[in-house]
C-alpha cells in the first residue's frame, strides 16, 4: 500500500443543511489518487449526500446549504467562479438505478462528447469502443450499437451508464450503489471492472453491501447521522475498527 | 357438521353474487356505449353513403370538384357536391394553426416543468385551464370583433377567411396543446436530468438533447390531438372564416371548412333531399378523420412509453 499517494479530493469541515435540518455535520476527508475509497453507514446516515457534494449535484436541490471547502486538484470546487459543467466533466457519477437515456446504445456513450461538441465521426467511433472496452461490455453490444439501451438487461445498461461518463474521461468517478439493483453475477462483474477501472480513475463509492466495499476498496469510511465516524485502511475498519459503533454496523449489530 | 360445510362450499356465497352482479352492470354500460358509438357510425354512414348511392355523386366528384351547390344538378344530372373547398380549408385552419401553436405550446410546456417548475406552475397552470374551460363562442365572438378588424387592417380583405380562422383555433387548441405536453414533459424521469447534468451538461443542453428527445412521443401526440380538436372546431372558425364555399385563393378571402357549411346548412335542407344527404357525406368525412387522428395518437402514443 503507497501511502504516499497523491491527494486528489480533500473537504474540509463540510456541513450540508436540507433547510435547517443538518444533513452533514463537518465532514472532513481525502481522497487519494487511483484508490477505490467506499463509503458506508446505514441507510440516511449522509454517505450519498456527501458523495454529491463531490460534483455539487446536490446544487440542483432548491433548499440546500453547504459551506465548507472541496479541494479537487487543489481548487475549492465551492468557490463561487466555480463552473459546475465543467466540475461535473472531470468528476462523473453513475447511479444507483441504471440511467442509460432511451437512445441507442451508441448515442449514450457519446453524449457527453456531443455536449463537448466532438463531431469527428472517427473520434466518436473509437471513443465508443474504448469506453465500452474498459466497461467490459464491448463484446456483448458491438454488433447491436444502433439498438435502444434500454433493451438491455440492468447489469448492462448499468455498464453503459459507468461507459457513458468513461468516455468523458473524468478524473473521478462517483458510484452512488452502482450494484444494489442488480443480481450477483452482474455485481461480480461490475466490481471486476472497477477494480480495472482504478489504474487510470479515482473511484469513489457508496455501498449498502459490507462484502462489497471490503472486496474492492482500499480505504473505507464510516459515516453515521451526518458524522463521519471512522476513516481507514478497508483492512483495518474490517479488522480493527477502533471505534464502538464502526464495530458494531460492520458486525452486524444494528443499521 | 361436514353437510353444513359442503352446503355453503356449494352455495352462492355472497361476494360472488355481487361480483356477478358488478360484472353485470359494467358489461351493460359497455355494450351500451358501444352500441351508440356503432349507431351513430351506422347512421352518419348510411345517410352520407346516399349520396354516392342515391344521387349517384362520384366519390372523386366529391373529393376533386370545387363547386358546392348540391340542391342544383349539373349538366349530367347529378348534384353539384364538391367538397374540395371545405376540405382544403378544414386542412388549412387545422394545419396552420397547429404550427403556429406548437413552438408556443413547447415553450411554455418547458417553461412550466424544467424553467420555473414552483411559480411558473402555479400561475400558468390554472391560466391554462381557465383556457381550456372558455366556451367555443366565445372565443368565436371575440375572433369577429377583435381578429378580423385586425386582420382587416394588416392584411387587407374583408378580414374574414383562414387567416382568422387560424388565429382564433391557435389561442383555442393551444391549452390543449400545452397542458398535454406539460404531461409529456413531467414524465420525462427525473433520473435522466441528473444523468444529464452529471455528464457535465448545461440546463440548456439537457433540455433540448434529453428532455425534448425523450418526450418526443408525447409531444407528438400533443400535437395531433390539438389538431383533431382545431379539425373539428366548428362555432367559433364558423363566425371568422366567412362561410363562402369557394376554393380559397389567399389567407384573407373567405372560405369555409367542413364543420362550418355543416351548422350553416343543417337548419336549411330537406331530410333525405339531395343537399341534406350531401351535408351527411362532409359530417362522415369528419367523422373518418377524428377516426384518423385517434389512430395516429393511439399509434404514437404506444411508441412514447418509458
Amino acid at each position: 500500500m503507497a501511502d504516499e499517494r497523491k491527494e486528489i479530493i480533500s473537504a474540509t469541515d463540510v456541513h450540508l443543511f436540507y433547510g435547517r435540518n443538518e444533513a452533514l455535520k463537518g465532514i472532513t476527508m481525502d481522497f487519494r489518487e487511483n484508490e477505490i475509497t467506499a463509503l458506508i453507514g446505514p441507510s440516511g446516515c449522509g454517505k450519498s449526500t456527501f458523495l454529491r457534494t463531490l460534483n455539487r449535484m446536490n446544487d440542483l436541490i432548491p433548499s440546500v446549504t453547504i459551506t465548507g471547502t472541496v479541494m479537487l486538484h487543489d481548487k475549492n470546487i465551492y468557490a463561487p467562479s466555480t463552473d459546475t459543467v465543467a466540475l461535473r466533466k472531470e468528476v462523473g457519477m453513475v447511479f444507483q438505478q441504471p440511467n442509460p437515456f432511451p437512445f441507442s446504445i451508441y448515442d449514450n456513450v457519446i453524449y457527453g462528447l456531443r455536449l463537448a461538441g466532438v463531431r469527428d465521426r472517427r473520434i466518436l467511433d473509437e471513443a465508443v469502443e474504448t469506453s465500452l472496452r474498459q466497461a467490459a461490455i464491448w463484446d456483448t453490444v458491438k454488433d447491436k450499437l444502433s439498438e435502444s439501451a434500454l433493451s438491455l438487461s440492468g447489469g448492462q445498461q448499468q455498464r453503459v451508464c459507468i461507459a457513458r461518463v468513461l468516455a468523458v474521461k473524468p478524473d473521478v468517478i462517483l458510484l452512488d450503489e452502482p450494484t444494489s439493483a442488480l443480481d450477483p453475477i452482474s455485481s461480480g462483474q461490475i466490481e471486476n471492472m472497477l477494480l480495472e477501472l482504478k489504474d487510470e480513475y479515482t473511484i469513489i463509492l457508496v455501498t449498502h453491501n459490507m462484502q462489497q466495499a471490503s472486496r474492492i476498496s482500499d480505504r473505507t469510511a464510516f459515516f453515521l447521522q451526518g458524522d463521519l465516524i471512522e476513516y481507514a485502511d478497508t483492512r483495518t475498519i474490517f479488522l480493527n475498527p477502533k471505534e464502538k459503533e464502526t464495530e458494531d454496523y460492520i458486525s452486524g449489530r444494528f443499521g | 357438521m361436514n353437510d353444513e360445510i359442503k352446503e355453503k362450499l356449494l352455495k352462492k356465497s355472497r361476494a360472488t353474487r355481487s361480483e356477478f352482479r358488478g360484472r353485470i352492470i359494467s358489461f351493460v354500460c359497455t355494450a351500451i356505449i358501444v352500441t351508440v358509438v356503432v349507431s351513430i357510425f351506422y347512421f352518419v354512414a348510411s345517410k352520407g353513403l346516399a349520396t354516392f348511392f342515391s344521387n349517384k355523386v362520384n366519390l372523386w366528384d366529391f373529393l376533386s370538384k370545387t363547386i358546392w351547390n348540391p340542391g342544383s344538378t349539373d349538366s349530367h344530372g347529378s348534384p353539384q357536391a364538391g367538397a374540395l373547398p371545405m376540405i382544403v380549408g378544414s386542412f388549412a385552419v387545422t394545419i396552420l394553426s397547429a404550427v403556429i401553436a406548437t413552438p408556443f405550446a413547447i415553450a411554455t410546456a418547458v417553461f412550466m416543468t424544467e424553467i420555473s417548475p414552483n411559480k411558473g406552475y402555479k400561475i400558468l397552470q390554472p391560466v391554462t385551464e381557465l383556457l381550456v374551460g372558455i366556451p367555443s363562442v366565445v372565443y368565436g365572438f371575440i375572433g369577429l370583433s377583435v381578429v378580423v378588424p385586425f386582420v382587416r387592417h394588416t392584411f387587407g380583405g374583408t378580414g374574414f377567411g383562414i387567416l382568422a380562422g387560424t388565429f382564433v383555433l391557435f389561442v383555442m387548441i393551444l391549452p390543449t396543446v400545452t397542458s398535454m405536453s406539460v404531461d409529456a414533459l413531467r414524465a420525462v424521469p427525473r433520473y435522466y436530468r441528473e444523468a444529464s447534468l452529471a455528464l457535465g451538461a448545461t440546463r440548456w443542453q439537457t433540455i433540448y438533447k434529453v428532455v425534448l428527445r425523450s418526450s418526443a412521443p408525447g409531444l407528438a401526440t400533443a400535437v395531433v390531438f390539438g389538431m383533431s380538436r382545431a379539425f373539428g372546431e366548428a362555432l367559433a372558425v364558423q363566425m371568422v372564416i366567412g362561410n363562402a364555399a369557394l376554393l380559397p385563393h389567399n389567407l384573407v378571402s373567405p372560405a369555409s371548412t367542413l364543420t362550418s357549411v355543416l351548422t350553416m346548412g343543417m337548419g336549411n335542407t330537406v331530410m333525405g333531399s339531395a343537399a341534406n344527404n350531401a351535408l351527411w357525406s362532409l359530417a362522415l368525412l369528419l367523422l373518418l378523420m377524428s377516426l384518423v387522428f385517434n389512430l395516429v395518437i393511439n399509434k404514437i402514443a404506444k411508441r412514447g412509453k418509458f
